[in-house]
């Protein structure tokens, strides 16, 4: 049923949603039933379907958490909610989007989804693996849940020493060890991908023709491999310092609490990347294929990714300008971060630059692509605030944090998120979500957003700290503007979860490329089959290959043959 | 050119006045230079997104689909044109820096001549130990127009010294390796909020207070009128005595004196007149006699020996409190320079009272 075989088009099919498709008989939605068939699955789109299960459902834990937070602050006083209750509750909110939700996000469920197709092979390199690191993930997940249900934990997702070691309430033990479980699940999905983009490319898929999404979940690997197992002993000794007084960070029994925020920032700050790296690399595709063009400067876009990985590497001290680290060893953290926001500004250039004289669509997941790089626009600039380090010290351990950081991860990670469910969901699923509905929704989520993180950068500077479950009257107007801002948002977020399942039922067959975008994933049916391909693709053409090479145009002295091979 | 230059600084600078209702009193000597360079940033920041937000805009006007099978022009990019934006950005993060990093040595570093106080944090309350002999709760008294250095720990988690309308903030570390410092001026007599910015634990929230800022004859009738106060009130406090009166009983009753009695013959070092000098360690290394040395050698006394001297001294870790240990310092300090005031507090009140 597959309309396009040998997908060398330099042409893409447009959409016509007049026409009624049909799908093909047998694919892997449908290949085998029964709930075997799904748990003991090793096909890769599979997992990533179980994946999309799990991190759903801990995103609408997390989002509970977060109304209620909200809902407890529209008020100064401490009225809603028991001071003991708050903590633990912005407590599991962290954790819990923070690891069991933005971390897996995109790498575990697009990039299992997507990563192999893209790259024209039947499944990733490790498939027994890969469904492995799914139970892992789960197992992680129940031992967290368990702290959650025996009475929460209370330490910020930070978990800082001495409090996480000695002082907090209660469940800090089997949280990190639920921490530090799923970690292995990253740490096995970004093996799996290595070893996948660099064995199992079609012929003729040279490096310099992956989609840029290839690129960026590549570079993400690299931080899962390098930098989580250095979450994993820093919470395993946290968890061992609590359990048998060891001394490690806890300066009653001789350890340096300041060793832990090395530790904990090392990987947490690398840890940023993870979440918003995927979200980069689904932006561009989005804006190549939403507008029909190449990404400017796609080389550009493609070594920003590794450098990013690389440099994120050496910015961690930035959280600690008011830890009591050195100022010497400041100074450099600074430097260092501001230097490594000039990757991020030039791929935001780039994206820009691809709309230029491109044919833009308004659809859902162009919607979400511009969301993405406003938000995230902004969140980067306020980066640069905590950059430095004059500033920092103001503004620091305050909703400014708060505010920035939510533009990347929620701004930034989650709409390029949804806006890639969005546009891979024809694929996933086989059938079409209703645009309209999309839309609204990303209209909605704009807003919400907004209205919510705006106004904390304002209280932030106006000296709010963070983590109050009650604080000073004169900051009641804009927490209360924030509190509406996030029941808009909830509403936002709650359309697609109700549209996207409605549409696996209702929805109108979707075609093998709805879009007219390139890209081998558009080559196949969609749903694919299980083996990804009828017969294995030759790649011929280069990446967002709207038009071959030698009619483009070229500006300034890039030309093809400059060009890396 | 120059009437243009000023009319748009004036039109940006009616835009950032928007920002005035969310910007707290500015009461110390750095607060205005912090909110030059945070109006400085905003600018910049405002400019930058602004460029990005009306680019999208126009090009998805401009360029919008206009019939469904349309493949535009590919255009592949421009060394020339990232070359240019990289450095562009290199330069403008490179000056945000060199200010930001500027403006941090002026927070951070504490100037020579400065008052100090001592400070305590623990679970949920700051507790502050005015050389005089003042010692209060969540509430914190300065004179307006002095340079204020505070001596920071904790006794039990990490805690965040935070006063916005100071623009100051540092946090205070348990642990036997060093007090945390921050200074201030204060500009303007008044109350300032006081919190925590760094959690805590349940009563995280709840922790803070005020800083009240007096005029300098106010204050002193304050700390006269409070180190009375003392005499009567908090548990530990010396009865009505300066700090380093405090810590000198202290020292006597803890037995200090057998050792340290400065004669040749004594097992370890003499105290006079060390504070502020460099002393060279058993290891060939050396230290510079400061509170958070002095701090170490009495609750860990082995982690750094003076050279000739035995690690005979035991740990006082858990027998002194950290507020007794600042008394002792005190003392200590006193000993230092027993003619001339050691640089905080007026004369009458640190000299020792011998």
């Amino acid at each position: 049923m597959q309309e396009i075989t040998t997908p060398n088009t330099h042409h893409a099919p447009a959409a016509h949603p007049s026409v009624i498709h049909k799908m093909p008989r047998v694919h892997y939605l449908n290949a085998n039933y029964g709930w075997r068939s799904w748990l003991f699955t090793v096909d890769h789109k599979r997992i990533g379907i179980l994946y999309l299960v799990s991190i759903t459902f801990y995103f609408v834990l997390g989002g509970i958490y977060a109304t209620l937070i909200r809902l407890e602050l529209a008020t100064p006083q401490g009225d809603l909610l028991k001071a003991e209750t708050y903590n633990k509750f912005f407590t599991q909110h962290g954790i819990i989007m923070v690891f069991f939700f933005l971390i897996p996000s995109i790498p575990a469920v697009l990039g299992n989804f997507l990563i192999p197709i893209m790259i024209g092979a039947r499944d990733v390199a490790f498939p027994k693996l890969n469904l492995a690191s799914w139970y892992i993930f789960n197992l992680g997940g129940f031992f967290m849940l368990y702290a959650v249900i025996n009475g929460g934990v209370d330490t910020g997702w930070t978990f800082y020493t001495p409090y996480s070691s000695q002082f907090a309430l209660g469940n800090v033990a089997p949280a990190a060890l639920g921490i530090f479980i799923a970690g292995f699940s990253s740490i096995l999905t970004g093996l799996n991908f290595i070893v996948t983009i660099h064995a199992m490319r079609a012929p003729g898929m040279t490096w310099f023709r992956l989609p840029l999404f290839v690129w960026a979940l590549y570079a993400t690997a690299i931080i899962q491999i390098l930098g989580t197992p250095v979450i994993a002993i820093t919470l395993a000794a946290v968890g061992l310092e609590r359990l048998l007084h060891l001394g490690i960070f806890d300066p009653a029994y001789g350890g340096d609490p300041v060793l832990f925020q090395h530790l904990f920032w090392f990987y947490s700050h690398p840890a940023v990347y993870i979440m918003v790296l995927p979200a980069m690399g689904v932006v561009s595709e989005l804006v190549a294929n939403m507008t029909r063009k190449r990404i400017f400067g796609y080389t550009f876009v493609a070594f920003a990714s590794i450098a990013i990985a690389v440099f994120g590497f050496m910015v961690w001290g930035h959280h600690m300008f008011v830890s009591g680290q050195g100022m010497y060893a400041g100074m450099i953290f600074s430097f260092l971060s501001f230097a490594l926001s000039i990757p991020s500004a030039i791929k935001v250039f780039n994206w820009t630059a691809t709309l230029y004289k491109g044919s833009i669509s308004y659809d859902t997941p162009m919607l979400y692509a511009f969301g993405f790089v406003g938000l995230f626009t902004i969140g980067g600039l306020t980066g640069l605030f905590l950059a430095a380090m004059g500033l920092d010290v103001h503004v620091t351990d305050t909703y400014f944090v708060i505010a920035h950081f939510h533009y990347i991860m929620v701004g930034g990670a989650l709409m390029a998120y949804l806006g890639g469910l969005h546009f891979w969901w024809p694929k996933l699923a086989g059938r079409m979500y209703p645009e309209g509905w999309g839309r609204l929704s990303a209209l909605i989520v704009f807003v919400g957003f907004n209205l919510t993180f705006f106004p904390q950068f304002l209280l932030g500077y106006a000296g709010m700290p963070r983590r109050y479950h009650a604080y000073p009257e004169e900051y009641q107007v804009l927490n209360v503007m924030s509190s509406a801002g996030a029941s808009i948002l909830a509403v936002g977020l709650a359309f697609p979860i109700i549209y996207l399942i409605w549409s696996m039922r209702y929805g109108p067959v979707a075609s093998a490329n709805p879009w007219g975008a390139i890209g081998l994933e558009w080559t196949t049916s969609s749903p694919p089959p299980t083996e990804n391909f009828d017969h294995s693709p030759v790649v011929t053409w280069e990446a967002y290959g709207f038009r071959p090479l030698e009619e483009s145009e070229v500006v300034g002295q890039m030309t093809p043959d400059d060009r890396p091979a | 050119m120059k009437f243009e230059v000023r009319q748009f600084k004036r039109r940006a600078f009616s835009v950032l006045f928007l920002l005035q209702p969310f910007i707290p009193e500015q009461a110390s000597t750095v607060a205005g230079h912090v909110d030059r360079f945070y109006y400085f940033m905003v600018a910049i920041s405002v400019l930058l997104a602004a460029a990005v937000a009306l680019l999208e805009i126009y090009f998805a006007i401009k360029y919008r689909r206009r019939a469904p099978d349309e493949i535009p022009r590919q255009i592949l990019g421009s060394i020339k044109l990232e070359s240019l934006v990289v450095v562009f950005l290199f330069i403008l993060f490179t000056g945000m820096f060199v200010w930001g990093t500027s403006l941090y040595f002026t927070l951070y570093r504490p100037p020579r001549e400065a008052m100090e106080i001592y400070v305590v944090g623990k679970q949920w309350m700051f507790l502050f130990q005015h050389p005089e002999g003042a010692r209060e709760i969540n509430e914190l008294h300065v004179p307006v127009g002095r340079r204020v250095k505070l001596v920071m720990t904790s006794q039990d988690v990490i805690h965040s010294f935070f006063v916005p309308a100071f623009r100051v903030k540092s946090d205070m570390l348990p642990g036997r390796e060093r007090y945390t410092t921050v200074w201030f001026e204060a500009t303007k007599p008044g109350r300032y909020r006081i919190f925590c910015a760094e959690y805590c634990g349940t009563e995280h929230s709840s922790m803070g207070g005020w800083a009240t800022v007096m005029e300098p004859s106010e204050y002193q009738a304050w700390l006269t009128k409070a180190g009375s106060a003392a005499a009567t009130g908090m548990a530990g406090g010396g009865a009505g005595q300066t700090m380093a009166a405090t810590g000198e009983s202290l020292f006597q009753s803890l037995g200090c004196a057998n050792c340290h009695s400065g004669s040749a013959l004594a097992q370890c070092p003499a105290l006079t007149g060390i504070f502020g000098k460099t002393v060279k360690l058993q290891n060939g290394q050396t230290a510079t006699v400061d509170e958070s040395y002095l701090r170490e050698s009495i609750l860990n006394p082995k982690a750094k020996v003076v050279a000739g001297y035995e690690p005979v001294m035991p740990a006082y870790q858990n027998v002194v409190s950290e507020e007794q240990t600042q008394q002792l310092i005190a003392y200590i300090r006193t000993l230092a320079a027993p003619k001339t005031p050691s640089g905080s507090g007026s004369p009458e009140a640190v000299s020792p009272k011998k």
